[in-house]
């Protein structure tokens, strides 16, 4: 498999003009601009990885009128905090590149959902974004964004349960399909893309698509932002290039006795020692929406384990049973098996449950609770255990 | 207890009477008041014509519009692992011993309101809390005696 040395990489907070790129994309047709995604290879940065390009083309495609560009700010993942940074440093691009999505599909408005843990944020952002209409007026195009605020619930980064929340309603997640790109806000085709995944089209347009294609590997084009905590000296936020192993990376974030790598945050895979050389960083190997979490050998893997269950018990909307009560048991079972109440043999049960939550499951959530568990107690179950 | 007077025809008037505007109408008053109660509920039903368990249907699933009383400031300590790993545990009994409260109490000031949060997006700068919207990360337990003396004199 295609391997990248670590690479630093400085593109997302390059510093820009916002109106030189959008004068640039304005000229560009529809499907110009679509064109140009699909060639990068850009893949949605949020965690789920779906093309960019597919999503504005689909979006594009449908014949109604009313259409909408969602910026999906909430960022809840645990270990995930860089859209924050984004949006304080960069909030220009990121409402650039909703104008540039906005020209490719055919929509007027774009709303930022924005998680109600940022809302001292939102003065800034709205001073800024006044800037950006004058300047978007100024041009003389019509785009217009307005900000929604979330208010503490992780589930309303999924894409159907934030629309549910913008529409004032519980944050529970519809049925698929439709699709957004089909009906998603009030209804609308919507395109929802992350904070970081609209810069990063910004930075396609100002570039073109090879500048960006150039790095990264076959399955995981470009550069990401990622965001290092844990047991690290260096902890904050770094754009590098896709393609790296687990190990590059401990060697430089490390702080020389990493035992696990907590990728793609609550949600995601951990990678124990000793498969650091052999994973890939990337939709080829474990993929992230860029929570990297190094865990060295003064931490209990039961804690890990615990505290993440714990989150989804409390995170789960609760509509559906396999993840209202999946995560609920998890928690209580691997708690059983640690005092000894039950065989360790439980463990083999409580992994079929977590299978049963991946297929079972209505949406991302209860389908992703698995890969936290199963990589833990399958790299780590003596620390389980005892 | 708070009256809610005007203040759900003032914020209708800003953000609508559609359903969509529940979110913003809710935030708002969750802003000023800190928590909703019932006549606030129901005063926002009968404003945006839809019943009152509706409004507390969506209220009572997210975590920032509380509906039950608050005090004026209120304390989320980020509980999510690399806060817990970094210190949450001292912060929290730091917190609890200045206030003379224990996690999920309100002072009998009604002042504070301590409370445990998931994943607030500063596991870089752990640990770390919210007073009502505002982030304070880097903790130690001196630092955030500091802060929170410092919002009892406010």
């Amino acid at each position: 498999m295609e391997n990248k040395a670590l690479n630093k990489v400085g593109l997302i907070f390059e510093k820009i003009s916002p109106k030189e790129v959008l004068e640039k994309a304005y000229k560009m047709t529809s499907a110009e601009i679509i064109q140009a995604m699909l060639d990068s290879g850009l893949k949605g940065r949020g965690g789920a990885g779906f093309p960019t390009g597919l999503k504005w083309k689909y979006t594009a495609a449908e014949k109604e009128p009313e259409k909408y560009i969602v910026c999906n700010a909430d960022e809840g993942e645990p270990g995930t905090f860089k859209d924050r940074e984004i949006l304080d440093r960069v909030s220009l691009k990121v409402y650039g590149g909703m104008a540039i999505a906005g020209k490719a599909i055919g929509a007027k408005s774009g709303i930022v959902y924005l998680r109600g843990e940022y809302r001292y944020l939102l003065p800034k952002l709205l001073i800024e974004l006044n800037e950006f209409h004058k300047m978007i007026r100024e041009m003389g195009y019509d785009f217009n964004i307005e900000f929604r605020m979330g208010s503490g619930a992780y589930i309303c980064g999924e894409e159907s349960a934030l629309f549910e929340s913008i529409e004032g309603k519980r944050g529970e997640p519809r049925n698929k399909p439709p699709y957004p790109t089909v009906a998603g806000v009030f209804s609308k085709p919507t395109s929802i893309n992350n904070v970081e995944t609209l810069v990063t089209a910004m930075m396609i347009i100002n570039h073109g698509p090879e500048k960006f294609s150039q790095y990264g590997t076959k399955d995981s084009r470009g550069s990401k932002v990622f965001s290092v905590s844990g047991d690290t000296p260096t902890p904050g936020i770094f754009e590098l290039e896709l393609g790296m192993t687990v190990q590059q990376f401990v060697n430089e974030f490390g702080d020389g006795d990493t035992k696990a790598v907590q990728v793609g945050g609550a949600s995601g895979f951990c990678v124990p020692r000793k498969k650091f050389a052999e994973t890939i960083i990337g939709f080829e190997g474990v993929p992230t929406g860029g929570s990297m979490k190094l865990f060295n050998s003064s931490r209990s893997m039961y804690n890990v384990l615990h505290n993440y269950l714990d989150f989804f018990a409390e995170e789960s909307c609760g509509q559906c049973t396999p993840c209202r009560v999946g995560c609920q048991q998890l928690l209580k079972g691997i708690e059983k098996v640690k005092k000894g109440e039950v065989k360790s043999t439980y463990l083999n049960e409580l992994t079929k449950l977590a299978d049963t939550m991946k297929i079972a499951a209505k949406c991302g959530l209860g389908q992703s609770v698995g890969n936290a568990f199963k990589s833990i107690v399958g790299n780590f179950r003596e620390e389980i255990i005892y | 207890m708070y009256q809610v007077g005007n203040l759900v025809k003032e914020l209708s008037a800003k953000h609508g009477n559609t359903r969509e505007s529940l979110m913003p109408i809710l935030q708002d008053i969750v802003l000023k008041h800190n928590y909703l109660t019932d006549e606030a509920m129901v005063e926002v039903a009968k404003e945006l014509d839809v019943s009152a368990a509706e409004v507390y249907g969506t209220a009572s699933f997210y975590t920032f519009l509380d509906t039950q009383a608050r005090g004026k400031y209120v304390i989320r300590v980020c509980k999510t692992i690399t806060c817990s790993m970094k210190g949450k545990g001292d912060i929290v009994h730091t917190i609890e011993d200045i206030l003379r409260i224990k996690v999920g109490e309100t002072t009998a000031d009604n002042q504070f309101t301590l409370l445990e949060t998931n994943c607030i997006g500063w596991c870089h700068k752990a640990p770390a809390i919210l007073i009502n919207e505002m982030p304070y990360t880097e903790l130690t337990p001196e630092k955030v005696t500091e802060i929170i003396k410092n919002y009892m004199q406010k």
